[in-house]
């Protein structure tokens, strides 16, 4: 009934309007017909009808509001805002521009955290699975491969076998396969999985069949494979006859059963698998290598689906209750009883794994204090810093509107309906600005992928999906009514009759008006101080990283890793076919050098091993880095030999063990003495032979892992002594070709080796560009973040002074008429910048140094409250603001009195 | 509620209405006319009353409101929850 007289009063609105106000004149006329009776004059009368009536729009207003529906105002509101925004063209693009940045970016930031923290697994029901992992594991000896290094497969095995909390469980690994057959390597991401994979997270297939625990035997012999969705269109057209084909994987046929579903990419966020193959499979690609007997390989993850009613707690309570059975029937046989002791002290725990697995989290979102946080905090400050601005623009445009304001307050524009219709107008400029932010963030967030992803093997999902929806629409609407609700609440609380008085002249008090955008300035200034601060202390922290001496040459370096081992080369054969390689390669014209080594520096990849002095007092063991080269490394490498020889062709499989060491060794571990001559052994695992090794040169330090790292102790033997050398090797080639032509040689004098032999090229400049990513990406983005708020801040200062400019002209101008001189003007305009800058930054300078210490474990070569730093933002914004009141303060001098005082 | 039992005795319009509680109450109620022409609006809406244009006593046109059956229920019913309202403040204030 209501809604039926609401709808009809829609259509009728005229008629009711015009009842409704003749009513109103009719009831005053009648008051004024009592009073004329009652003998006052007719005047009077009038005057007192009308008074006692009181604000007749107003009641009309609210007797009209009974009938009208809520979104009706809304949209009326809506309707006059477009049209003033479109009124000024100006403003609104400079509002909707800083808003889309500000918010494009911190959506940008948020689409990231989103995919690779908070998103759920693309299956049913994620939050029932859980992985099953060693609680706090701080020991682990043996060999670790891989992304998630948590399980060895007997452990597994055991935990398969016993655990009885899941309805399904399963284990699985990730490695690069190389899909070519011979020549360049042309890597896909392989996943090994065991029987359950499939059936745990409920993943059917898309055509064909997934892969069952029949497909998961022990030695199972012509493996078949499950493709991804986006790898079967990708390498196969999305062709439907694909089953039945095969794949070869590191050389060795795969039969293709299955593809599974669009939507699917595995568990590895960030590592969408192309190829799923069974866990059984390992050996027949990883031959002698494989890890799948190995009691002291570290290498596969497990993820399981809850049983219905068991909760994690439970799980958890479980898999800790069985440790002691798991580890006793797993303890890997090489172990000492030292180690024994070790492993035996490991717990299980089920862990929650809804979202899956991903190693861009420690290395992006661990903590707060990891980049994709940093980030967020920056971008948050950057759109703090935009909303600031707006908000003065606000306020500029209302004093320009205050003749209107005030008018419609006077014409009974009730305050409470002149905010809301202020506000709207501030929510339709934040929402356009989030519209504008979410297409931003689209393209910026797949930016930052491409950034972090020079070797383009990181796949995220960045699909639009509520949270980031919600996210970007949460910031719109926070930011509008930050930006609005006090310019809307200053704007209306005007007196309609000061106002109207003043004319066109606009209000000259306002003292306190005029404090609130001071208040906005010197906040921009401050959080302008803050960003700015972070991006010099990330842009200088990677400048230190940049010119940090590694200890060897960093360009015109071509790591090109062969495989060989199609050519089944047995044992002894095997190093005298490497050196033959080598010497193909030195033979290429423009070749300087060549050398081998089996861990490449700051590749990530690693060898330490425990050492024991001879002829120490204690027994003293430590974990040493170690490194295996060929004679001719440290020449090729560009590092100096301090003192005794090179490997070379005397050192052999039987004759005396040599090592070369390093200056960090012979301090930290020799204690300062003469290195050449001195012994050690390795710890070799309980069993093996202990050979004695003999120290015959001294080389300068390099770094192993890492640029930031301190110089370590490294010890370097040599691939003549070994007496396992791979079928794979490193060959570090130095030339001072482009690389482009070089490869193609290296390819061309590989391939008259044997076509069988596969190559991958990395220079090494890109090992150590790709390991300062992260620093890159923080110096690329606080800098970015930096200026754009300086710039922010600069068009807010330079705003408020032109402002208080334009409104001193008369001031001005009586000065000048005065005797002022322009200098003084000047200085005087000065000033009052002057004075918001230094509150400014004396506020921005405490925010920074309480924030910057957030920074710290990202930081390089200085601390996070460098003077120096704080010292040299200070000065830069200081510069620029300087810069940007000038401008006005010119502008000021160069008044014409004669003209300033006429603006009256 | 006031409003409803001005017209419950036969039509008025909105400037007798407003005299009339005036006047009934001896000045001590005075209703604003910026909260008379929202609550008639109101009831209006809510179909408790009728409206239509007349003539009054000195042949000036008006807007007339006459109670509907609904007003009259929801008069009464207003009227009991206001006196079981009283009556509980008068208890309050005579205890002793």
């Amino acid at each position: 009934m209501r809604l039926w007289k609401k709808v009809r009063y829609l259509f009728n609105r005229d008629s009711f309007d015009r009842d409704l106000q003749e009513e109103m004149r009719i009831h005053r006329e009648m008051a004024e017909e009592k009073l004329g009776q009652l003998g006052e004059p007719k005047a009077a009368a009038h005057y007192e009808a009308m008074k006692s009536f009181g604000n007749a729009t107003l009641s009309q207003e609210a007797s009209r509001s009974e009938w009208t529906f809520l979104f009706e105002t809304l949209l009326q509101d809506l309707r006059f805002d477009l049209r003033t925004l479109h009124k000024s063209p100006g403003f609104t693009v400079v509002a909707v521009l800083t808003l889309a940045l500000g918010i494009g970016a911190n959506t940008a930031i948020f689409q990231l955290i989103d995919a690779v923290r908070l998103r759920t697994l693309p299956v049913k029901d994620p939050q029932e699975l859980a992985t099953v992992r060693i609680a706090d594991r701080n020991w682990v000896m043996g060999r670790t491969h891989g992304r998630y290094t948590q399980l060895s497969n007997a452990i597994w095995e055991q935990i398969r076998d016993r655990q009885q909390v899941f309805s399904s469980v399963f284990a699985w690994a990730g490695e690069g396969l190389n899909i070519a057959n011979g020549g360049e390597v042309r890597n896909v991401e392989g996943i090994w999985v065991s029987g359950d994979y499939f059936k745990a997270l409920e993943v059917p297939a898309l055509i064909g069949r997934t892969l069952t625990p029949d497909d998961d035997r022990r030695g199972c012999g012509s493996p078949p494979a499950v493709l991804s969705y986006a790898f079967w269109q990708r390498e196969y057209g999305g062709k439907p006859d694909i089953l039945g084909n095969k794949i070869t994987l590191e050389g060795h046929p795969f039969e293709i059963v299955g593809v599974t579903p669009a939507g699917f990419y595995g568990v590895d966020i960030g590592h969408f698998f192309d190829v799923a193959t069974p866990l059984c499979s390992e050996p027949i690609i990883r031959g002698e290598d494989s890890m799948l007997d190995l009691r002291r390989g570290w290498w596969l993850a497990s993820l399981g689906r809850l049983k219905p009613g068991v909760s994690l707690a439970q799980a958890s309570a479980q898999m800790n209750a069985m440790s002691t059975s798991i580890l006793e029937a797993t303890i890997p046989a090489e172990y000492s009883p030292e180690a024994v002791k070790h492993f035996m002290q490991y717990r299980f725990g089920a862990f929650p794994a809804s979202n899956g697995f991903s190693d861009l989290r420690g290395t992006y979102s661990s903590s707060m204090d990891s980049p994709l946080w940093i980030l967020l905090a920056l971008a948050g400050f950057v759109l703090l810093i935009a909303c600031a601005n707006i908000a003065n623009l606000m306020l500029a445009r209302a004093s320009a509107r205050e003749r209107e304001i005030a008018v419609r307050l006077s014409l009974g524009a009730s305050r409470s309906r002149l905010i809301r219709q202020l506000l709207s107008e501030s929510i339709l400029l934040g929402l356009i600005g989030a519209c504008c932010g979410a297409l931003l963030a689209q393209w910026l967030s797949r930016f930052l992928v491409a950034y972090i992803n020079s070797r383009g093997r990181i796949y995220l999902d960045l699909a639009l999906d509520w949270r980031v929806l919600g996210f970007t629409a949460g910031v719109g609407m926070l930011t509008s009514i930050i930006f609005g609700l006090a310019p809307a609440f200053r704007a209306t609380r005007v007196a309609p009759a000061a106002v109207l008085k003043a004319a066109g002249r606009g209000m000259t008090g306002g003292r306190e008006r005029f404090g609130l955008r001071r208040a906005l300035v010197i906040s921009q200034v401050a959080f302008s101080l803050v960003l700015v601060v972070g991006a010099l202390l990330f842009s200088r922290s990677l400048g230190k990283l940049l010119s940090v001496d590694a200890g060897f040459r960093q360009t015109g370096i071509l790591e090109t890793d062969v495989d060989y081992s199609k050519l089944r080369i047995a044992v002894p054969q095997r190093q005298p076919y490497k050196i033959s390689l080598i010497e193909r390669l030195r033979a290429i014209p423009g070749v300087e050098a060549v050398a081998n080594a089996s861990v490449v520096p700051i590749s990530g990849y690693g060898w330490s091993e425990n050492i024991i002095l001879a002829g120490a007092k204690e027994h003293a063991k430590e974990s040493q880095l170690f490194d295996r080269i060929s004679p001719g490394y440290f020449n090729t490498m560009g590092i100096p030999m301090v003192v005794g020889r090179d490997f070379n062709e005397r050192d052999t499989a039987i004759s005396q063990k040599v090592a070369i060491v390093n200056e960090s060794f012979v301090k930290k571990i020799l204690n300062g003495a003469n290195p050449i001559g001195q012994h050690f052994q390795i710890e070799e695992y309980v069993g093996r032979p202990r050979p004695m090794y003999e120290i015959v040169g001294l080389v300068k330090d390099t770094k192993y892992y890492d640029l930031r790292d301190d110089f370590k102790p490294i010890v370097y033997v040599t691939t003549l002594q070994d007496d396992q050398p791979d079928e794979v090797a490193a060959l570090l080639i130095r030339s001072p070709l482009p690389p482009g032509g070089l490869t193609s040689s290296i390819k061309n004098a590989l391939a008259d080796a044997s076509p069988l032999i596969s190559i991958e090229f990395t220079p090494l400049q890109r090992t150590i560009h790709d390991s300062l990513l992260r620093d890159r990406l923080m110096a690329t983005l606080s800098g970015f973040f930096g200026g754009l708020a300086a710039l922010l801040a600069m068009v807010g200062l330079y705003g408020v002074i032109s402002y208080s400019v334009a409104r001193r002209t008369n001031e001005i101008g009586i000065r000048m008429a005065l005797g002022g001189q322009r200098l003084n003007i000047v200085n005087m305009v000065l000033g009052e910048a002057g004075l918001l800058l230094v509150m400014g930054l004396a506020v921005g300078i405490g925010l920074a140094l309480i924030l910057s210490k957030t920074a710290s474990s990202l930081l390089f070569g200085l601390k996070p409250r460098d003077p120096l730093t704080i010292l040299l933002a200070v000065l830069g914004l200081a510069a620029v603001a300087i810069l940007a009141s000038y401008i006005p303060a010119r502008r000021a001098a160069g008044l014409d009195p004669m003209v300033a005082l006429r603006n009256e | 509620m006031l409003i409803l039992q001005c017209v419950v005795r036969g039509a008025n319009h909105g400037y007798g209405i407003a005299q009339h509680i005036q006047r009934v109450s001896r000045d001590t109620l005075k209703i604003g006319e910026g909260s008379l022409y929202p609550a008639l609006q109101r009831l209006l809406l809510n179909d408790y009353v009728a409206a239509e244009w007349g003539l009054s006593e000195n042949n000036r046109r008006a807007r007339y409101y006459t109670i509907t059956p609904a007003g009259r229920r929801h008069l009464a019913r207003e009227k009991r929850s206001f006196d079981a309202l009283l009556m509980g403040i008068a208890r309050v204030m005579e205890a002793p």
